[in-house]
C-alpha cells in the first residue's frame, strides 16, 4: 500500500524530479528575464496588456506627483540600479548573487516612480542587453516592473504598520519585503511558462520557486546591507514616501496580491490540469492550424511533396541568399573603393 | 554618449546602418512577431527565416561570429522547455531506465523542444543585430515616433547618458573592496556568506547615495542651462519613400515566410 502511493507520489512528479536540478541551473543564471520563444503569442500579448495598463497609470500618477526636478532624480536611480547588479558576491561554488533592486527602489522613492524605474531598466536590458526578449518585454515588465514593485511595497508597509518604528522594523522590512518581490515575480513568470506550454506547471512552479526563495535570500541580505549604509549616512531617504490616506489601497493592493499568487500557484501545481486546459485554449494559434489549413487535404508547396524535402530545399536556398548578400557587400565595397 | 565595453554598437557605414531607425525597429519587431507565429516544428520555414537574418548580418558588415557568439547567452534558458521532451504525448522516441522505473521521450516533445529553443535563439540574434547596429539616441528617435510616453524615453535618455558613469562608479567600489580584501591562497576571501552579502549591500548603498547626490548637481545644471521640466527634442526626420519600400518588402517576404512554414508544415 506504502509502496503503490509511493509509486504514485513518483509517477504523479516524474517530470519535476528530472526537470528540478536542470530548471535549477538555468534560472540560477539568468534570473527570470524570460527570452522570445518561450511564451506563446497570445500570453505574451496578454501580458503586454497589462503591463501597459499599470505603467500607463503609474505614468499618470507620477506626472501628477513629481516636480520637475524628479526627472533627472529618475534617470539616474535607473542607472543605479542597472549598474548596481554589476556589484555581486559569491556564493558557492562559482555561482554569484547580485542585487535586482524592484524593492529598493520602492523602499527609496514610493512604488508610482519606482513602476517607472524598472520599466526603463527592464526595457533597455531587453533592447540593448537582450537580457529578456522583445516580444517577451510586456511579461518582464509585468512580473519585474509592477508585480515586483508593488509586492514589495506592499509587505515593506504591512512590516512598518505592525511593528515599532525602529531601525530593526526598517531592515527587517527591507529584507521581508526584497524576498517577496523576487518570489512573487518569479512564481508569475512560473504561471506564463505554464500557460504558454513551454514548461509544465507542476515543474516550473515549484523549480522556480524553490530556487528563487534563495535568490531572494542573497536579494534581502543586500538590501538590508544598503538600508544599513543609508540609514547611517543619509536617514532622511528613509522616511515614508506615501501621501496619507490615499495610499493605502496601494499597498494592501500589492498585499492581496502577493498573497493570492502565493496560495494559487501551489494549488496550480498541484492540479496542473487546469493550467494545461488554459494553455491548450491559449496555444491555439498552434492547435488552430491543423484545421485552418487543412481545407485541401494534404497540401504542400506546390511541387514539393514533402516536408524533409522543403527542409533541404530551405536550406539551399538560404545559403544563397546568404551569398547574394555577401556578393552585394563586396559590389558595393569595390565600387565605393573605385569612385 | 560614450564608447564603452556594455555599449553593442558597432559603427560601421553599411546599409543596414543606414537604414532608418524607425523603419529598422518596425522590421525587427515584425520578424520576431513571424518567428512566433510560425508553428513548431517547421524547420523549412525557420531556416529561411534565420538565412534572411544572416544575409542582413552579412549586408550589415557586423562579423557574424560576434552575433552567432552572443546568441549563445539565451540558451541556458532552453532547459526550462527540456521537460517537454518526457511530458509531451506522442510517439515513443527513446526510453531508459532509472532505478525501476522507464521514463520515455517522444518524439512530438523532441519537436517541441527543439522548436522553441531554435526560435529563441533565431530571435535573440535579431535583437542583437538591431542593437549592433542602431546607435542608442536613434533608438530613443524610434521609441518616440513609436509613441511611448515622452516622460518614459526622457528617464531611459537620462539613464544611458549615465549609466557608464554609474557603471565606472560601481567598477572603483569592486576595486575598492578587492583592494582591501587581503587574498590568501586556498582560503576565501573575507567572511561568511551572510557578511559578503552585507558588504555587497553596504557598495550598493552607497552607490544609491553617489547617485542621489549626481542627481542633484545635474538637476542644478540642467536648471543653470533653462530645464523647465519639459524634454525637447528636434522634430524628427520624416521617413524617404524608399525606406518605406524597404519596410513594405521586408513584411511582404516575412508574411511569405511565415506561409511557407504554416504550408509545408
Amino acid at each position: 500500500m506504502l509502496l503503490h502511493d509511493l509509486k504514485s507520489v513518483w509517477m504523479r512528479h516524474r517530470p519535476l524530479w528530472m526537470g528540478f536540478g536542470l530548471t535549477g541551473v538555468w534560472l540560477a543564471t539568468t534570473a527570470m528575464h524570460i527570452p522570445d520563444g518561450f511564451l506563446s503569442l497570445v500570453v505574451a500579448l496578454i501580458f503586454w496588456a497589462l503591463a501597459i495598463l499599470a505603467i500607463g497609470y503609474a505614468l499618470s500618477r507620477v506626472r501628477g506627483e513629481l516636480k520637475e526636478r524628479q526627472v533627472p532624480m529618475m534617470g539616474i536611480l535607473a542607472a543605479v540600479i542597472f549598474a548596481g547588479q554589476m556589484l555581486n558576491f559569491s556564493v558557492a561554488g562559482g555561482t554569484s548573487g547580485h542585487l535586482l533592486g524592484a524593492a529598493l527602489a520602492a523602499i527609496l522613492i514610493g512604488p508610482w516612480p519606482a513602476v517607472l524605474i524598472m520599466t526603463c531598466v527592464v526595457s533597455v536590458q531587453a533592447l540593448i542587453f537582450q537580457d529578456g526578449g522583445l516580444l517577451a518585454l510586456g511579461a518582464n515588465l509585468f512580473n519585474m516592473a509592477v508585480v515586483g514593485v508593488f509586492v514589495a511595497w506592499g509587505i515593506y508597509r504591512l512590516i512598518r504598520k505592525i511593528t515599532p518604528d525602529t531601525r530593526w522594523s526598517k531592515l527587517l522590512a527591507g529584507f521581508l519585503a526584497a524576498w517577496a518581490s523576487i518570489e512573487i515575480a518569479s512564481l508569475v513568470a512560473a504561471i506564463q511558462l505554464a500557460l504558454s506550454g513551454t514548461s509544465p506547471a507542476n515543474v516550473a512552479i515549484p523549480a522556480m520557486a524553490g530556487i528563487h526563495a534563495i535568490i531572494g535570500l542573497g536579494e534581502g541580505l543586500i538590501t538590508i546591507g544598503a538600508l544599513a549604509f543609508l540609514m547611517a549616512v543619509r536617514p532622511g531617504l528613509l522616511d515614508d514616501k506615501s501621501a496619507p490616506g490615499e495610499s493605502r489601497l496601494v499597498w494592501i493592493g500589492g498585499l492581496a496580491a502577493a498573497i493570492l499568487l502565493a496560495v494559487l500557484s501551489p494549488l496550480a501545481s498541484a492540479h496542473p490540469d487546469g493550467l494545461e486546459w488554459v494553455a491548450e485554449q491559449t496555444g491555439f494559434l498552434d492547435a488552430a492550424q491543423g484545421p485552418a489549413y487543412e481545407i485541401i487535404p494534404d497540401y504542400v508547396l506546390p511541387g514539393i511533396s514533402n516536408e524533409a524535402a522543403a527542409t533541404i530545399l530551405a536550406g539551399v536556398v538560404g545559403v544563397g541568399i546568404v551569398l547574394a548578400a555577401a556578393w552585394l557587400v563586396t559590389r558595393i565595397r569595390k565600387s565605393s573603393a573605385a569612385g | 554618449m560614450h564608447a564603452h565595453p556594455f555599449d553593442p554598437y558597432v559603427p560601421t557605414a553599411s546599409p543596414v546602418h543606414a537604414l532608418d531607425p524607425r523603419i529598422k525597429l518596425a522590421l525587427v519587431l515584425s520578424f520576431l512577431l513571424g518567428v512566433a507565429l510560425t508553428p513548431h516544428g517547421a524547420w523549412a520555414a525557420l531556416i529561411l527565416f534565420f538565412a534572411s537574418l544572416m544575409a542582413a548580418v552579412v549586408l550589415s558588415g557586423i562579423s557574424p561570429w560576434r552575433i552567432l557568439r552572443r546568441s549563445l547567452i539565451g540558451l541556458p534558458f532552453a532547459l526550462a522547455a527540456f521537460p517537454l521532451l518526457f511530458t509531451t504525448a506522442g510517439a515513443e522516441w527513446f526510453s531508459f531506465h532509472a532505478g525501476s522505473w522507464t521514463i520515455t521521450a517522444t518524439g512530438e516533445g523532441l519537436r517541441r523542444f527543439l522548436s522553441i529553443a531554435l526560435k529563441s535563439w533565431i530571435s535573440v540574434q535579431a535583437a542583437l543585430l538591431l542593437s549592433a547596429a542602431t546607435p542608442f539616441p536613434d533608438l530613443l528617435l524610434a521609441l518616440r515616433a513609436f509613441r511611448v510616453p515622452q516622460l518614459l524615453v526622457s528617464v531611459i535618455g537620462l539613464m544611458w547618458r549615465y549609466l557608464f558613469v554609474l557603471a565606472d562608479e560601481a567598477i572603483r567600489l569592486m576595486r575598492a573592496r578587492d583592494a582591501r580584501s587581503g587574498i590568501e591562497p586556498g582560503r576565501r576571501p573575507g567572511g561568511g556568506v551572510i557578511w559578503r552579502a552585507r558588504v555587497a549591500g553596504g557598495m550598493a548603498g552607497s552607490l544609491f547615495v553617489r547617485g542621489f547626490d549626481r542627481a542633484d548637481r545635474v538637476y542644478a545644471a540642467m536648471l543653470a542651462r533653462g530645464y523647465d521640466g519639459e524634454t525637447r527634442a528636434l522634430p524628427a526626420p520624416p521617413v524617404a519613400p524608399v525606406q518605406y519600400a524597404v519596410l513594405a518588402a521586408g513584411c511582404v517576404w516575412l508574411a511569405l515566410l511565415i506561409l511557407i512554414g504554416i504550408l509545408v508544415h
